[in-house]
This record gives C-alpha cells, sequence and structure tokens, in this order.
C-alpha cells in the first residue's frame, strides 16, 4: 500500500480496531462490515453502530504457505471464516495456535494485533485477529487461593 | 477521598525461548547464566505483536476489572514503554482508540527507561485527586531488545501490565503515599536510530539500581511512618532474581514477600512491564486489608515507591480477567531459529 493508500485504509480503522458491526432494531439482525441500511428491511430498517461480543466459532478456515508479499513473513497462517455468536461471518486471521490445531466449529475470541507493516518505514496496521478460546484461567483463583492458605497456615 | 487502582489487567505472549537455548548458539555455560540472573527461560512476542498489541490486551483485561468504569468516563491514557513502535506517532492514541475511549480524553507516551508507566500513574493520582479527569489509565508495555550475545539477550522480554486509576468506592487498592528519587547517571541508554541499548556493565547495579530503589524505599518509609514490617508484600523493579532479592534483604523485607510479586525467573525483564506486572501478580492473591509497598526503577535513572492498601473491593473484581500465572503457564517454546526469525534479526538480501 502506497502513502497514498493511508486515507482509505485510516477510514476503515475504527471498525478494524473494535470489531464494530450494524444492528437493525427492526428485525435483529446483525451485519459486518458495517451498513448504512439494512438489506432485510430497506427503508424500514432501524440501523446502530455495535461492538460485537468477539466470541464465535470457525466456520471455515484454510491454511496459507505462500502468502502475497505483505503476509509472506507469517507463513504459515491460517485464515478462518469466522461466524460471530451474533451471527455475522467475518474473515479473519487465526492465531496462537498451530494450524493443525484448527478446526471447524472452534471456539476463537478477538484479539488485537498488527495486520502489516508497510516497507521504508510506512505506517503499521493494526485490527482484530482471532485466536482460540482458552477459560482455563477462571480454575486460577481457588488453586491460587488454596496455596496462600497453605503458606499462612504454616508461618 | 479513597485514590488508588479501581482495574488492573496483565498480558504476556505465549512464546518463550529457554536460557539454554540461547547459551546453546553462543557457547555460553547456560548455568552461570540460570544461576548468575537467576532466570530459567524468557517470553517473545509473536510476528504481529509490539508494545502497542501488548498494551492493549492489557487495559482490556484492567478494563474488564474496572466494570463501574464507562469508556466516556476515561480522561487520561498513557503508555510507557522504551520500545514504542513508531518513534513519532503515540502509541497511546492507538490504545485509546482501540478501547473506545476517544476523542475525549488526553493521551501520551511516557519515557523513563523502565519507569516510565509507574510515573504516569502518579500522574493519573494527581489529576484524579484535583478533579481534573473521573479515571486515568496507565500501561507499562514493552517488547525489550537485547543485542544478540549480549548479556541482556537472555532477559529482555516481552509484556505488559494495565492500570485503571480512579476515586471512591470501587478502589481495590488505594495509594496511601508515593515518593520519587532521581538523578542523572549513565548505566543504560539507547541513541536514536540504534536498534539495541547500551550498558555500563557492573556500574548498572550499586550507583545505579541499589542506589535509587533502596533510597527511594527507605525515604517512602521514613515519610509514612512506616517499617518493612507493616508491609505483606514487597515489589521491585526486577532485571534479574538476584538485584530485587538483594534490595529487599538490605531494605529488611523478609524474602517470603517478595516471593509472589517476583516473575523474573519465569518471565524475564519486561521493562516497563516489569515491577508492574509483580504488583498484578501480588494483586491476584492478596486480600483486603493487606498492604504492598511497589518501587520502580528507570535507567537514567530513577525510582517511584507506592505504599498501597488492598481494599475490600478486591474479592469481586480480581476474578473478572485473567491472573498473571496464567500467562506464565501458556507457554509454548521456541528455538534461537525461530526466536531469530520472529525478533527479524536475519537481514534478507
Ligand atoms: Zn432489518
Amino acid at each position: 500500500m502506497s502513502v497514498s493508500g493511508v486515507p482509505r485504509h485510516w477510514r476503515s480503522q475504527r471498525e478494524r480496531y473494535r470489531l464494530l458491526g450494524t444492528y437493525c432494531e427492526n428485525c435483529g439482525t446483525s451485519f459486518f462490515p458495517r451498513r448504512k441500511i439494512c438489506p432485510k428491511c430497506r427503508r424500514k430498517g432501524r440501523t446502530r453502530e455495535v461492538e460485537f461480543s468477539g466470541r464465535g466459532r470457525v466456520f471455515s478456515y484454510t491454511v496459507i504457505h505462500v502468502g502475497s508479499k505483505t503476509f509472506d513473513e507469517y507463513a504459515p497462517y491460517v485464515i478462518g471464516l469466522i461466524e460471530l455468536q451474533e451471527g455475522p461471518r467475518v474473515l479473519s486471521q487465526i492465531v496462537d495456535c498451530k494450524p493443525e490445531d484448527v478446526h471447524i466449529g472452534m471456539e476463537v475470541e478477538v484479539c488485537f494485533r498488527k495486520l502489516f507493516e508497510q516497507e521504508d518505514g510506512g505506517i503499521i496496521s493494526y485490527g482484530f485477529k482471532f485466536r482460540p478460546v482458552d477459560d482455563s484461567w477462571v480454575e486460577y483463583y481457588g488453586k491460587l487461593l488454596a496455596e496462600k492458605k497453605a503458606r499462612t497456615a504454616q508461618t | 477521598m479513597r485514590v488508588g487502582i479501581v482495574g488492573y489487567g496483565a498480558y504476556v505472549p505465549r512464546l518463550r525461548i529457554r536460557v539454554e537455548e540461547i547459551a546453546r548458539v553462543w557457547g555460553h555455560d547456560a548455568n552461570s547464566y540460570r544461576e548468575g540472573l537467576g532466570i530459567e527461560e524468557k517470553s517473545v512476542p509473536s510476528l504481529d505483536e509490539d508494545t502497542a498489541t501488548i498494551a492493549v490486551e492489557a487495559a482490556r483485561n484492567a478494563m474488564r476489572r474496572a466494570r463501574e468504569v464507562k469508556p466516556s468516563e476515561v480522561g487520561a491514557l498513557f503508555v510507557g514503554s522504551e520500545s514504542h513502535p513508531y518513534v513519532v506517532k503515540p502509541t497511546a492514541a492507538t490504545v485509546a482508540e482501540a478501547l473506545g475511549l476517544t476523542p475525549s480524553l488526553t493521551a501520551a507516551d511516557t519515557e523513563f527507561a523502565c519507569k516510565a508507566a509507574t510515573t504516569a500513574i502518579q500522574a493519573c493520582l494527581g489529576m484524579v485527586k484535583a478533579g481534573y479527569i473521573r479515571y486515568g489509565i496507565s500501561i507499562g508495555a514493552d517488547t525489550a531488545q537485547g543485542a544478540p550475545r549480549d548479556a541482556l539477550e537472555y532477559t529482555a522480554a516481552a509484556g505488559g501490565a494495565a492500570y485503571v486509576i480512579g476515586a471512591g468506592e470501587g478502589v481495590i487498592a488505594e495509594v496511601e503515599a508515593t515518593y520519587s528519587y532521581t538523578q542523572d547517571v549513565p548505566d543504560f541508554w539507547r541513541r536514536d536510530g540504534d536498534s539495541y541499548p547500551r550498558h555500563a556493565g557492573r556500574f548498572t547495579g550499586e550507583p545505579a539500581y541499589f542506589e535509587h530503589v533502596i533510597n527511594c524505599t527507605r525515604i517512602l518509609l521514613e515519610k509514612t511512618g512506616t517499617t518493612p514490617r507493616d508491609y505483606d508484600y514487597v515489589v521491585f523493579h526486577q532485571p534479574n532474581s538476584k538485584f530485587p532479592l538483594k534490595a529487599a534483604r538490605e531494605l529488611g523485607f523478609e524474602d517470603k514477600k517478595l516471593h509472589p510479586g517476583l516473575l523474573v525467573n519465569r518471565l524475564g525483564n519486561t521493562y516497563s512491564g516489569s515491577s508492574l506486572l509483580g504488583l498484578a501478580a501480588v494483586l491476584d492473591v492478596a486480600s483486603p486489608g493487606e498492604r504492598i509497598l511497589l518501587t520502580s526503577y528507570g535507567s537514567g535513572a530513577g525510582s517511584d515507591s507506592f505504599s498501597i492498601r488492598v481494599t475490600a473491593a478486591i474479592d469481586s473484581k480480581r476474578k473478572l480477567a485473567p491472573p498473571v500465572i496464567y500467562y506464565l503457564d501458556k507457554r509454548e517454546y521456541i528455538d534461537y531459529s525461530t526466536y531469530a526469525r520472529y525478533r527479524r534479526l536475519f537481514k534478507e538480501r
């Protein structure tokens, strides 16, 4: 992307940073990317901006071994079609797991990463990617508390 | 008015490299580094992670805990780091945008080697107390650089911690007092355009780290009329395991008060994140009423000390985001060639 591509890139920045889409209050449908009018309800639609929860499932995916020049240094990497909890499907890189561990139906959550860097001191583009959901941290607090009790009992 | 921490959050990238692996490549004696520095492994950022992405992840965790805080109520955001992705273009603006805090806030990147974010916490405390802002966020994050084969390569790591500062019922840890100690010391520096910092070797110990950490802590104790016995935990900047242990012993803190916040053996030195990740690990286990003494250190050189008292509000907020230990356990080891590729040590063509 040349320096002249910066303004176009900047216009889509908010929805990349925060996973923003559109929700229609008339029919209850969510859309990504954002839309000005609801394609189902047309003029009757009442749309507003919504920040998605960031949770979803892998609907389909592919492993890229030879990427375009911009993304080549990430190879091999996984591009997935993510079905968000709210319904819309989002194309995104899936990170923090090996390509062989990705499967259809896998639960994923949003994270914030570098998307690409322009060469020769150009801009760095940031935005959402997805990683496997790991809620195992919830269990840690019970363990930490028990360890602390044991320590206090010793002294 | 009770002023202090209303939310905190940590983030550490999942890749690790072991001391043995780095020593193998350079023909060093791994044991002398493991024992000399007290370090087993260090965290490494993925190709798509930098100070901005680490800061966003840590700050999102902090905002999960600061559940009463609306984005529109955050009036200031600071990112302290010595590895900001741009020389000119603030990391803080990117983080504020990613958290949905824009445009009604002030934001800036701060720099003071490894204490840039504790200084920004002081700025937030002052603005909250003065009534200029309702809440402020300070984040310490780094993807630290150590030149290949330099001793720093064994410890320079990646990670960060974020703190939401505010007042009132939501405070989980009240800042009772803070004190700083600053002098011009040439112990560690990096000039514009250089990839790696330089350091004055052994000079980084006595006249730099210990002079500032010990004096800053001692004077805070004097000013508050407290002694090490009044504190349940002590957290220092941790460039290795030896320095904070020596400082704690010299000041009269028992080793067991240092251990809950001493992470460097499994994490490495996360520079601006170092003492603040240690504090986060302590908040993960601290009980209401317990007291914490925190002292950061930034080369060049200075320290910020804080006397902190945990409140009853911690019990309901702590469990809203992952503890530091979860990030330490969630790891994948890489070899030096992968490390070199991820750190872009190979020049193409
Ligand atoms: Zn509709």
